[in-house]
């Protein structure tokens, strides 16, 4: 579904991503994880165009982004640090998506009911908490049934209770067949969700591997466990 | 693009920034011709206010205003939109929103105390101005990423253009005393948008002077309606120039 | 009594030998020529409406030419169309139009050669080279008469009035249009010229030279090429006269050149690009008059002395006054001036701090004219503001030190 082809990317001197080539197919749902500063949200807004990748191209539908906006109707993003205009209130703030968005298809307010928002209709944004912050954030990723989700460290600053509701709606939305990304770096959390998992480090793609073979390999039950292993191995044989 | 327009406009004519801009226009333009026996004082009092307080409150307010968007454009930036689309909404609510302050500040005394043509020059040299500044805000918010740097940016332009550059021509003119100079001067005020709209502004206000001038580039040049149509065209190339710079640095921009 | 008497008889006696001759297509006498030809002395020749082509008429006898529905004499463009040559004529209600043109011997609608108390009235003159010429005339009247012309270049056009070495004139709510200048004067004395309306003239409303001991009152110049320029004479009244609209580089609501001893007092100079232009002007008194809305309310040469320039207002000009120099020899006292920014703290309607009211940027632009394009700048009001607190360029002994807090009401 989504294609990313040798992209490369620099802040100044610093190489943030580096031929990176990835595939991301409907249904699954994917865990990208590595170190912080390893180029995850970089990624992750290359493919939202916000940041505009030196080479390379980025395909969404067989259909090169580069330039285009109209692909974005089908991304809900969730991003790591939802920040708003201060001034405007929640109720404000989603009826404003809506106006922009402007679409006629039905809307999906489970999480507005579920994480209580519309009783804080009238609540100033920079008044809020940075747990609900994230809920609002996630309510907008979530509202216009997009095919594909971007969730930046999603379960960030989540109460546990808000966590398990946002991970059941993932995997709800997962099973309906829709591509789901997730960085993270709480690897404990992913368990049940994910079918597919990507590492980063320093602007490359370690490794891009399904979940179950990843465990079959490294015989493990838990993905963290699976993880190190593999990084442990990984880190012998550049020693060597 | 005008949905996005309605929301940053009905954002910023709630701002208490702007409400009390409108506020102290209009207690100046009241004030001024009130206080005075005739309408030529009040006019003066404008013409200060148009070429002094509306640029620097158009360039410092935009470029603020655009640094504390930054969230609201990347929200906007994550939805189906085009950037430029983004950024000429941003810029369109912006220059609406200060004209809409300009005319209800200083152009409703100026329509009701001088309904001439210096007053009617006056109103559309302050709506063009308006535009200028909030246009060069998008220019030095694109150049820099910090607010800090961003702001001295837009200081240094406005202090560049309603102080530095008379100055400058100021010495021009005694350094080339000896010269016939006067037409490349008469190109030289193209270099300022202040100037333009004080020049035209003058003209009306200050009739017997300006069309007595010796060495009549006044009245052979802004005088005629070739002229007034050329200085607007350029007023209107400094809104449009600084902008489509700033539209192709915003496409290229990293958030 | 008896000498009374004796004077209504005589008056009688005039009144039954004057004769009335009549003109007209349908009278027995058609031309104006031929009933000159059959006047005396003290008659009376009535024209009737209709047009004269007759060449030059000359009239060389003491008569009344009176006009009856304004008959029109057509010079053809030839010829000089009345020329007057006796005493004590009276020409009224005709309609003279198109003289002759040349540059040597000045053809006119009606010239005066030499003569004495000579009136001319209410006529209306159109397209002559000169309008009314007063050649050594003395105790004239030249009175309600409209003389136009629509030339446009100023070499082909002759003077609306145009007087030369003349005395006791009375050039009186005459309206002069179109002409060189509206009326002109070259060693004419004594003389008054009140009420006229001299506007749109190609060069100057009023021009005169070498003319001494005249009055100019309640006259009207208006929107003249070069407004009204008045040079060499001294001994000049100039009363409630209106200056207006006088636009160009060289154009003046007044220009006095060399002119001494005299008193302008009580006149209105609106909207004019300099409202008065002095040179060599000494020992005049300037006072009770308006400035108002001209770029220059007075431009004072440093060749002017001794002038006393008070209770005048200076309204809404876009500088008071100009000089060249730095000497002043000039008294400024109990002006209005709307630029005065000063307090009155003991009521007595006359300023505390005395005003400079020349500005530093009336200086820049008196050396250096380009300097206008930054007029109003925000760097020239700072630069003004600062040398009005503390005078450096400006001389500091240009200044009125009662200034008016109030308008006067003139």
């Amino acid at each position: 579904m989504i294609t990313l082809q040798n992209i490369n990317k620099k802040f100044g001197k610093l190489q943030v991503l580096q031929n990176v080539n990835l595939k991301f197919n409907a249904g699954e749902c994917i865990a990208l994880i590595g170190p912080n500063g390893c180029g995850k949200t970089t990624l992750i807004k290359s493919i939202l165009g916000m940041v505009l990748p030196d080479s390379g191209d980025i395909l969404f539908n067989k259909e090169s982004i580069l330039r285009k906006f109209e692909y974005r109707n089908n991304i809900g993003y969730m991003p790591q640090i939802g920040r708003y205009p201060d001034h405007m209130t929640i109720g404000q703030i989603i009826a404003m998506i809506k106006q922009i968005r402007n679409s006629k298809d039905i809307l999906d307010e489970d999480l507005v009911k579920a994480f209580k928002l519309d009783k804080m209709d009238d609540k100033q944004m920079r008044t809020l908490s940075g747990g609900t912050t994230q809920k609002v954030s996630a309510t907008l990723a979530f509202l216009f049934n997009p095919d594909v989700l971007i969730l930046d460290e999603p379960t960030a600053g989540l109460d546990p209770l808000a966590s398990e509701i946002l991970k059941e709606k993932i995997i709800k939305e997962k099973e309906k067949g829709k591509l789901i990304l997730i960085t993270s770096h709480l690897l404990s959390e992913l368990d049940d969700m994910i079918t597919q998992i990507i590492f980063m480090q320093d602007g490359k793609v370690h490794f891009h591997r399904n979940i179950n073979e990843l465990l079959e390999s490294t015989g493990e039950i838990k993905i963290s466990k699976a993880i190190s292993k593999i990084l442990k191995q990984k880190s012998h044989e550049q020693d060597h | 693009m005008n949905r996005i327009i309605k929301i940053v406009l009905l954002d910023i004519l709630k701002n208490k920034i702007v409400l009390s801009y409108t506020f102290v226009l209009a207690l100046l333009s009241w004030g001024s011709f009130g206080l005075e026996d005739n309408s030529a004082k009040g006019l003066l009092t404008i013409l200060n206010v148009i070429l002094f307080t509306v640029p620097l409150v158009s360039i410092l307010f935009s470029t603020i205003y655009i640094y504390n968007s930054s969230e609201f454009i990347e929200l906007l930036l994550s939805q189906p939109l085009r950037r430029k689309k983004i950024w000429i909404s941003l810029f369109a609510g912006l220059s609406i929103a200060m004209i809409l302050a300009f005319l209800l500040g200083a152009g409703i005394p100026l329509v009701i105390n001088a309904p001439d043509a210096s007053g009617v020059m006056m109103l559309l040299s302050g709506c063009l101005i308006s535009a200028v500044f909030v246009s060069l805000a998008f220019l030095s918010c694109i150049l820099t990423r910090d607010k800090a740097k961003g702001i001295g940016v837009a200081i240094m332009f406005w202090m560049y253009f309603a102080i530095l550059f008379d100055a400058l021509v100021l010495f021009l003119l005694f350094q080339f005393a000896e010269y016939p100079i006067e037409e490349a001067m008469v190109g030289v005020t193209a270099l300022s948008p202040i100037d333009l709209a004080r020049i035209q502004i003058l003209l009306h206000l200050d009739q017997s002077a300006m069309m007595g001038y010796t060495g009549a580039i006044f009245k052979d040049f802004f005088g005629t309606t070739i002229g007034l149509i050329i200085s607007f065209f350029l007023l209107i190339l400094w809104i449009a120039i600084p902008f489509f710079i700033s539209v192709r640095k915003f496409n290229k921009k990293d958030l | 009594m008896k000498i009374l008497l004796c004077l209504c008889f005589s008056f009688f006696f005039t009144c039954l030998h004057s004769q009335k001759i009549e003109v007209g297509k349908n009278r027995a006498i058609k031309t104006i020529k031929k009933a000159i030809q059959l006047a005396n002395p003290g008659d009376t020749v009535l024209v009737y409406k209709g047009v004269y082509r007759e060449g030059n008429i000359v009239i060389d006898k003491k008569i009344i030419l009176q006009g009856i529905g304004f008959p029109i004499l057509d010079g053809q463009k030839k010829y000089e169309v009345v020329s007057i040559k006796a005493d004590s004529v009276t020409i009224e209600g005709f309609k003279v139009i198109n003289s002759g043109y040349a540059s040597l011997n000045d053809p006119c609608g009606i010239k005066i050669y030499n003569k004495t108390g000579v009136t001319i009235k209410e006529n209306i003159l159109e397209n002559n080279f000169f309008g009314i010429y007063v050649q050594k005339g003395i105790g004239c009247i030249i009175k309600n008469n409209t003389i136009k012309a629509h030339q446009k270049q100023e070499q082909r056009i002759g003077n609306g009035i145009h007087c030369w070495k003349s005395e006791n004139l009375q050039i009186v709510g005459n309206q002069v249009s179109g002409h060189r200048d509206g009326i002109y004067f070259e060693f004419v004395s004594n003389s008054i010229i009140w009420r006229n309306i001299s506007k749109s003239n190609i060069r100057y409303g009023l021009h005169f030279m070498f003319s001494n001991d005249d009055s100019y009152i309640s006259n009207v110049f208006k929107n003249n090429g070069a407004g009204v320029a008045v040079m060499f004479t001294k001994n000049v009244k100039m009363f409630h006269n209106y200056f207006a609209e006088n636009w160009g580089d060289a154009a003046y609501g007044l220009l006095l050149k060399e002119i001494s001893d005299s008193y302008i007092i009580g006149n209105k100079f609106i909207r004019n690009t300099s409202g008065i232009y002095m040179e060599g002007t000494s020992r005049v008194a300037l006072s009770k008059n308006i400035f108002r809305d001209n770029g220059w309310g007075m431009k004072i040469q440093a060749s002017c002395m001794e002038n006393e320039i008070s209770f005048n207002n200076f309204i809404a000009n876009t500088f008071d006054i100009s000089t060249n120099g730095s000497l002043v020899l000039n008294h400024f006292n109990n002006n209005y001036w709307d630029k005065y920014e000063g307090y009155d703290l003991n009521k007595d309607g006359i300023g505390d701090v005395p005003f400079h009211p020349l500005s530093l940027f009336a200086v820049l632009t008196e050396n250096n004219p380009s300097a206008m394009l930054l007029f109003r700048s925000f760097m020239i009001t700072l630069l003004d503001k600062s040398e009005k607190i503390l005078p450096s360029i400006t001389p500091d002994n240009f200044v009125d030190q009662t200034p008016e807090m109030k308008s006067l009401v003139l």
